[in-house]
């Protein structure tokens, strides 16, 4: 496995903590992911902060605090702050959200809110898009990982634009590449890994499924299997035909 | 005085920001503050006044994707 800012993590998979049933639920779902890393927000304090606090510290990861929801660079700077506190890590998964029906990011405010806060000493994981272009000023900003978005966040449509992500991979073998958002499927995760990406952070596909923890459990496995098949180097595809058993030797039979 | 505490108008007795967080109970709490957009970290509530018509943020640890 590659490292995150110096952390090596046993497993590709990165979980997102909202929309689970009940915290029982989120609680197997991550046991059966095995998941080493979970995404949590910061919100109004109404009472359930310390609770969630708790179960969140018992799932034994690491924590990943969003900036979800920030619009402009203040907004994320300052929630990434607030965050850097709360959790008590320099990680921050920089949102800054551009467009409000597909939660496309502000590719502007989103380099400019990763330069503030890799100079002062986070560890910035962007969520970002395919365009190699801003992924090269993010790396310039500090940032040593990135998070393409499969697709826009909650479509579980998969790798929208699996020609920009390839592309992506290729341009930036050094830097560790997480698909953010838009996964629906263990396909997907598959398709992702076997791509080269190295790792995968979810949420609504796991939460939402009918059963989330079996949902986590087989995300895991599609996960795992496309990180051996790229280990493995797949075979180059090709349009025509070519015959698998020997031709050589074949019986005259006609 | 009258401020606004995570978007709801209050009346408080509390004069500093720390001393706000006692009077909320939120002492043993997890939580991080913020006055008119601004960080405020826990070891600078004590000497952060408040003044009426201040915006107090006050936030938890909260789901997340």
């Amino acid at each position: 496995m590659r490292s995150f800012y110096g952390i090596t993590l046993d497993s590709p998979m990165m979980l997102g903590t909202a929309q689970y049933p009940s915290p029982a639920v989120l609680a197997a779902a991550f046991q059966a992911s095995g998941a080493g890393v979970a995404t949590v927000s910061l919100r109004r304090e109404a009472g359930g902060g310390h609770d969630f606090w708790a179960l969140i510290q018992d799932l034994g990861v690491r924590i990943l605090p969003n900036t979800a929801g920030c619009h402009s660079v203040k907004e994320a700077v300052t929630t990434a702050h607030m965050a850097r506190e709360l959790f008590d890590t320099p990680w921050i998964k920089l949102e800054v959200i551009g467009h409000t029906d597909s939660l496309q990011p502000d590719p502007f405010g989103l380099v400019e809110a990763a330069r503030v806060l890799c100079d002062e000493g986070f560890q910035v994981f962007p969520y970002t898009t395919e365009d190699l272009v801003l992924a090269d000023r993010l790396v310039e900003a500090g940032c040593r990982v990135l998070m393409p978005w499969g697709a826009p966040i909650g479509t579980g449509l998969g790798l929208n634009n699996p020609y920009g992500l390839r592309s992506l991979r290729a341009n930036f073998p050094d830097i560790p590449l997480v698909i953010d958002a838009g996964l629906g499927l263990p396909s997907h995760a598959a398709q992702a890994m076997e791509m080269g990406f190295d790792a995968i952070l979810l949420n609504t596909a796991v939460a939402k499924a009918g059963d989330p923890a079996q949902m986590a459990r087989a995300f895991a496995r599609a996960a795992e299997a496309g990180q051996l098949a790229h280990a493995a180097n797949p075979m180059e595809p090709r349009d025509m035909a070519a015959p698998s058993t020997p031709v050589l030797g074949k019986a005259w039979l006609s | 005085m009258k401020i606004e505490i995570n978007g709801q108008p209050q009346q408080v007795e509390a004069t500093t920001l720390a001393a706000l967080v006692a009077e909320l109970a939120l002492e043993t709490t997890r939580v991080a503050t913020a006055l008119n957009g601004r960080f405020i970290p826990s070891s600078a509530r004590d000497a952060q006044p408040l003044t009426e018509g201040d915006r107090i943020e006050i936030l938890s640890p909260m789901q997340g994707g």
